[in-house]
């Protein structure tokens, strides 16, 4: 990634791709918008190795009986799946890339407050990442990307420990990247960037931040008393020598569950510039957008046991985790109205980024609203661990974290690399990812209200016909994952160029070249008015 | 921050701004930008590490409840003289910290170079104590998972795997309190020597003070974990 980019055609103008050469100049960079590109080729392998897993399931899968791999090898590519998409990928996705390359350009800033932190924060990533390739590589791990003890503990033989401390040490790459941006947006603001005059991105990736800083330490602490019990034998969370499981499933969803927000906060701020930039409209309610991203982040804190409900939690626990979980559905709600307000009596556009942000919109409901299914204690009785629950969380994870991440890609690509995609190729890429995704994931509600348990090798004969077709609906997505990947590498050397504003799209990052220059901007920006200051598009309704 | 930069180096280039002093990095306009973007940034990372620690000491609770007879037993066969002493030292060396910021604020070489110095050894006595406590533990087989056979007395009527429970939460909370505590010295001659080479200086004084602020953090740790582990529950007759 890193060569191919320091490749781009000579031009006169110097910016933070042509300002140096060489590996060096890119292993050594403190500039934020390097990094974020950094992390865009490391996490970009990450997906395609957390998607080669998904491909052989989905293979597999294609009979009642597994077609593919023997049913050991299954879990492990399941275990494998998840900690590579989850850690790997999600978390780190919109903010390592995008938010790394963003947030200073947005506040008008010349970068980070901590720059070598940003650095560090990569190579803590890099380091964790081989840990966990090191246990895909030397036979894999098959306890389920949740770790849960005392399976994981006490009864499992394969590289549970290398695994662990591989999620453990990307977690404080995540830390270092929330507090940079925490003190990135409170101390160093450009004049007139108020907190209400921030882009809705800004708010969503504080909030995200939030959630990094206070929320990651806990699975640090859990994944490291998990190794404490796995190399010592001493009884913290296997019932068998007087530990309690239950408690690290407390630890682990006491991150885990804010984690999903950590995935979705992002693609939120995402969609909230796209659909204001080609709607050519102010937000509805820029204020309720913005604190719901912190209400969000608020009350994903609180709402851990319903991962647990079966799990012998008490029920009155049980009671309050539910009203909780409803509860962080009304911030999640007021955005999703927010977005198609924004919408009614916009003027418009439909081009790649936009495509991806609708997408966004429906899918992120649907996955939402069955989650309400999910937060209630009767229903989740009937639906926990089934293919159900894969559904829902896809829907959030997939179509919601993985469209905006796309569209939010789009969308700044020309900012990031000055040069335009083909755009017939984009609105098609997005089609076809639409309906993958769609043809992927909608049997497996079927499945799972059906009552197909998750995680498991074989299943009865009558449910081949729509795992036949969630796998089809799986490859029709792999094309569509693999198309932008293409011409956008494609653009990089043969793209027209950008200019400054492709979009047309207001915002600091927007006044500055593209590429930008390595200090961001040739004059100190000044914020001298109010976010989204698109012109009123009524005379486009005459 | 932004008063600054709105009203005088807005038009200047930003090398000539920049040159006004050595200290200031170049993602920041001014040097106080600098200092409040640094202490918020240790403040942020102190809640990060609140978290860290909140993990294990709900853990640590949570088992003590469960399982009262050992973790009193265990808490018997610590010995609190010493944890006292270290609690004293820890809190002394709070102090000189204090003392070493309030120095370098001032610009006073020889008193930050000396606070700082012996803050470092109240630090290593810290050190020297807890490791002397892990060696009689270590003599006493109670270290579990490496070296656990403990002597019957000092199980109390306990059950064996309760009182080892307690010994792992002994270990991993004041190990990874001594972890921090060396990186903290670690931290504190970093600064020694930058003040003894004269690389403090006023526009910088605030790395000596964000460094303060990590060291009294590590020691509030200890005002917690002392109780938890020495005092309450295990003095009974």
């Amino acid at each position: 990634m890193s060569t191919a980019v320091a490749e781009v055609p000579v031009e006169s103008r110097i910016h933070y791709l042509n300002a140096d050469y060489g590996v060096k100049s890119w292993l050594f960079t403190t500039d934020h918008k390097r990094i974020a590109l950094l992390y865009l080729g490391s996490i970009t392998l990450m997906f395609f190795i957390g998607g080669a897993a998904a491909v052989m399931m989905r293979l597999h899968l294609i009979e009642p009986a597994g077609a593919l791999v023997q049913p050991e090898t299954y879990n492990k590519l399941f275990t494998m799946h998840g900690v590579v998409m989850v850690f790997f990928f999600l978390v780190p996705s919109i903010p390592a890339t995008l938010g790394n390359f963003l947030v200073p350009m947005m506040i008008g800033a010349r970068d980070l407050a901590f720059p070598r932190l940003n650095l560090l924060s990569w190579y803590v990533y890099i380091t964790g990442a081989a840990f966990t390739l090191y246990a895909l590589i030397s036979g894999g791990v098959d306890t389920g990307w949740t770790f849960y003890t005392p399976l994981s503990s006490h009864y499992l033989n394969t590289h549970v420990i290398a695994t662990a401390l591989g999620v453990f040490i990307t977690g404080f790459s995540s830390i270092l990247t929330g507090l940079n941006f925490i003190v990135t947006i409170h101390k160093m603001r450009a004049p007139g960037m108020t907190w209400k005059r921030m882009p809705l991105f800004l708010w969503s990736m504080y909030a995200t931040s939030i959630i990094f800083v206070l929320g990651t330490p806990v699975i640090a602490i859990a994944l490291f008393l998990l190794g404490l019990e796995r190399l010592f034998h001493v009884g913290i969370f296997d019932p068998a020598i007087g530990g309690d499981p239950v408690l690290f499933q407390h630890l682990f969803w006491f991150y885990s569950h804010p984690a999903v927000y950590i995935m979705i906060l992002p693609g939120m701020g995402v969609v909230s510039e796209l659909v204001t930039c080609f709607a050519r409209k102010k937000p509805f309610g820029y204020i309720f957008i913005a604190y719901s991203s912190l209400a969000i982040a608020m009350i994903s804190f609180f709402v851990w046991g319903h991962h647990m409900f079966v799990s012998g939690q008490s029920v009155y626990a049980g009671f309050i985790f539910s009203a909780l979980s409803f509860a962080v559905a009304i911030p999640s709600a007021i955005k999703v109205f927010n977005w198609t307000a924004t919408l009614y009596k916009g003027s418009i556009s439909y081009q790649a980024p936009m495509l991806y942000a609708l997408g966004f919109i429906g899918l992120f409901t649907m996955g939402g609203l069955t989650g309400l299914f999910l937060a209630s204690l009767a229903t989740d009785v009937h639906l926990h661990d089934t293919y159900f629950v894969i559904a829902h969380f896809h829907y959030i994870m997939v179509g919601g974290a993985v469209m905006a991440y796309l569209g939010g890609i789009h969308f700044w690509w020309p900012k990031i690399t000055g040069r335009l995609y083909h755009d017939g190729w984009a609105r098609f890429a997005a089609l076809v990812i639409f309906v993958g995704f769609n043809l992927t994931f909608f049997p497996q509600y079927m499945l799972g209200y059906l009552g197909m348990p998750r995680r498991y090798a074989v299943y009865p004969a009558e449910f081949q016909v729509l795992n036949v077709m969630s796998s089809a609906g799986a490859s029709i997505l792999g094309v569509g994952y693999l198309i932008p990947f293409i011409y956008l590498l494609w653009s990089i050397r043969y793209g027209p160029i950008a200019g400054a504003n492709p979009w047309g799209a207001k915002g600091l990052e927007w006044e500055t070249p593209s590429p930008p220059p390595t200090d961001n901007f040739e004059e100190p920006p000044i914020a001298a008015e109010e976010p989204y200051g698109y012109a009123e598009p009524e005379h486009a309704h005459v | 921050m932004s008063e600054s930069a709105a009203s005088g180096p807005l038009a200047l280039p930003r090398e000539s701004a920049h040159s006004a002093s050595p200290a200031l990095h170049h993602q920041f306009e001014d040097i106080e930008q600098q200092h409040d973007a640094s202490n918020f940034g240790m403040w942020v990372f102190l809640a990060t590490e609140m978290l860290f620690f909140g993990g294990v000491f709900t853990g640590y609770i949570i088992y003590r409840s469960l399982y009262y007879s050992g973790f009193a037993a265990g808490s018997h066969g610590l010995e609190i003289d010493l944890g006292a002493a270290m609690m004293f030292v820890l809190l002394a060396s709070s102090f000189t910290m204090a003392m070493a910021v309030h120095a370098a604020r001032e610009g006073k070489h020889r008193p930050l170079i000396g606070f700082l110095s012996v803050t470092i050894i109240l630090g290593v006595a810290f050190l020297g104590m807890k490791f002397t406590e892990y060696f009689h533990k270590w003599q006493e087989h109670m270290v579990p998972g490496l070296n656990f056979h403990p002597a019957l007395e000092s199980l109390r009527g306990a059950p064996e795997h309760t009182v080892e429970l307690f010994m792992c939460f002994y270990f991993f909370m004041t190990g990874l309190h001594a972890l921090h505590m060396i990186i903290g010295i670690g931290l504190l001659t970093v600064m020694a020597i930058l003040a003894w080479r004269g690389k403090i200086l006023r526009e910088n004084y605030n790395r000596v003070e964000v460094s303060g602020l990590y060291w009294h953090f590590v020691d509030i740790i200890w005002i917690y974990l002392f109780p938890l582990l020495y005092l309450i529950g295990g003095r009974y007759k």
